[in-house]
């Protein structure tokens, strides 16, 4: 099968700045997939590639097997770009906006139901005659995300979707974006919020300094840092002896990294040792937030 | 008529639309300020003038005047349209989503343009309109006079595009409309003949592709001129070609467009 996107040896230079070095990266259609790395590590300098908003130095990129930048009317149909910062036309109301979106694309009224269907989906039926001015910040979010939906792209590009978005639109964004995945749409996604990932992808690739440092399933990533994580709130110092498997440390105490769950007695033993009681304990596993910093260090 | 648009015209059919609402939501800016500025230019200089200059025989100060108005108000929105829609969603950042789209670079060329000439053509339309109470003005060949109108909002719209992928901010763009396009229009021969100006100013005024577009257009009333038509219309024609030429070269480039 094509795949949804298809990137080789992408190179980005801007003056002296190698922004992406060597990019590869294959993605298959009717994945879950997430875009993952710091500020700077390259991951809008890619998408802005995909959409033909920026031209590579060197290598190719395809959406749906069509190149973009040859075949960049065919690519384009493929792809719905949410983009990252919370842009709009001021002159026009939500429905006016989605119909002008899809308009761009050779669509129509035959068209309107699916416009209104991702009016309704995204929770805009109220703002749908509202000048988009007059939006909150969710909604104009809200709005963003439906033009990018608005040709019904195979492909969609979610750039930090929920940057600044309140926990109901979270949710009635993630239903709706789940429901366009089971129907067959290749959902990307970069975001900062690792647990939206963990949670919602099944692949996800690491991006530092413009090269992927890791790209695996989401569960495989998780079983890089075998072990659990332990949440220690003590009476008193923790002990010299177990400074080393400190992770983090702060008002609530101590977050100690297990390499094995058989650790905890030996732990506990040298606690009892140092006579410095736990006021409160907690066993948690590695998360999507771990391997990050391990990866990427950060 | 949008139902006539097949699906592959339908995106720059769709932006030639959003671009005529975009102005027309703001016509009291777009369209009726500019008329009244015109409205007010004509009052005044009429009043002053119309008795003591007489600039063609048989043609007084205040029908010489009309034409000109017309063609200034004309240019000036042409440019005005293309320019600010751009700057402003440079801006605003909302050009992505065209730029998201599959429109090609001569398409967008091609909707901006036409948006273009219809808001000049609507100003200068309106004009005409409030200025038939005035005065009545001769049509001697309106041939001319739609041929001049046309090229000159392709033109400017055109300009007008150029400027407004060229400005960052609109601080830039202030200085195209208020040391280009201003001087060009008011020193074009909208207010008096080249022929009362002395032999320098007349051969200055020969360089400004402003004095073609009026005079030609003004020819279309009057049947007379400062110069040929057709040597307007070589110019006015070249120019818009050189301009377009240039617009589609930087459209294709992706110049400050595309990253």
């Amino acid at each position: 099968m094509i795949p949804a996107i298809n990137i080789q040896q992408v190179h980005q230079h801007f003056g002296d700045l190698h922004a992406l070095k060597g990019i590869d990266l294959r993605i298959e259609q009717g994945e879950f997939f997430a875009l993952l790395g710091p500020n700077g590590a390259g991951k809008s300098t890619l998408i802005n590639l995909l959409a033909g908003l920026l031209r590579p130095s060197s290598g190719t990129l395809e959406v749906m097997g069509f190149d973009v930048n040859a075949q960049y009317s065919q690519a384009r149909h493929a792809l719905g770009v949410v983009p990252q910062e919370l842009v709009f036309d001021p002159f026009f109301n939500v429905r006016e906006m989605l119909r002008f979106q899809a308009g761009y694309f050779g669509h129509g009224r035959e068209n309107d139901a699916w416009v209104d269907e991702v009016i309704e989906s995204l929770g805009l039926t109220d703002k749908a005659h509202t000048n988009m001015r007059r939006l909150s910040g969710g909604m104009k979010r809200r709005a963003l995300i439906a033009q990018a939906l608005a040709h019904k792209p195979p492909v969609i590009v979610l750039d930090e979707p929920t940057a600044g978005v309140d926990v109901e639109l979270r949710q009635t964004m993630w239903d709706f974006i789940r429901r366009l995945n089971r129907e067959g749409h290749t959902i990307i996604l970069t975001t900062h919020y690792l647990e939206e990932a963990e949670k919602l992808c099944s692949r996800i690739a690491m991006m530092k300094l413009g090269q992927i440092v890791a790209l695996d399933s989401t569960q495989n990533l998780l079983n890089r840092l075998p072990g659990k994580k332990l949440q220690l709130k003590l009476s008193a110092a923790l002990p010299f002896s177990l400074q080393g498997l400190v992770r983090e440390q702060n008002d609530d105490g101590y977050t100690l990294a297990l390499s094995a769950p058989a650790q905890l007695e030996s732990i506990l033993a040298e606690l009892r040792v140092a006579n410095v009681a736990i006021e409160d304990m907690q066993l948690i596993e590695v998360d999507l937030e771990d391997v990050f910093v391990d990866l990427v260090g950060q | 008529m949008g139902r006539f648009i097949t699906s592959r015209m339908r995106g720059p059919w769709t932006l030639f639309k959003k671009e005529l609402l975009r102005f027309w939501r703001v016509g009291f800016q777009t369209v009726a300020a500019p008329v009244m500025t015109a409205l007010l230019y004509l009052l005044i200089f009429s009043h002053v003038l119309e008795d003591k200059v007489q600039v063609y025989p048989g043609v007084g100060y205040t029908a010489f005047l009309i034409p000109g108005l017309i063609m200034m108000s004309l240019l000036q929105n042409a440019f005005a349209n293309s320019s600010s829609s751009l700057i402003q969603s440079k801006v605003m950042g909302n050009i992505i989503f065209v730029m998201l789209t599959p429109i090609s670079y001569l398409q967008f060329f091609l909707a901006f343009l036409a948006a273009a000439i219809i808001r000049g053509m609507v100003v200068g339309a309106c004009i005409y309109l409030v200025a038939m109470f005035f005065v009545d003005l001769p049509l001697a060949h309106p041939g001319w006079i739609l041929t001049f109108a046309l090229l000159g909002s392709a033109l400017l719209g055109t300009f007008g595009i150029i400027a407004g992928i060229w400005a960052e901010k609109f601080d830039q763009m202030a200085v195209f409309q208020n040391f280009v396009i201003m001087p060009l229009s008011f020193l074009s021969g909208v207010f008096y003949s080249i022929h009362s100006l002395p032999p320098f100013w007349q051969q200055v005024s020969h360089l400004n592709p402003f004095f073609y577009m009026i005079d030609g257009f003004r020819y279309g009333f009057f049947g007379t001129g400062d110069i040929s038509p057709y040597i307007s219309l070589g110019v006015v024609v070249t120019c818009f070609f050189a301009l377009s030429l240039l617009t589609l070269r930087m459209l294709k480039s992706g110049y400050k467009l595309r990253g």
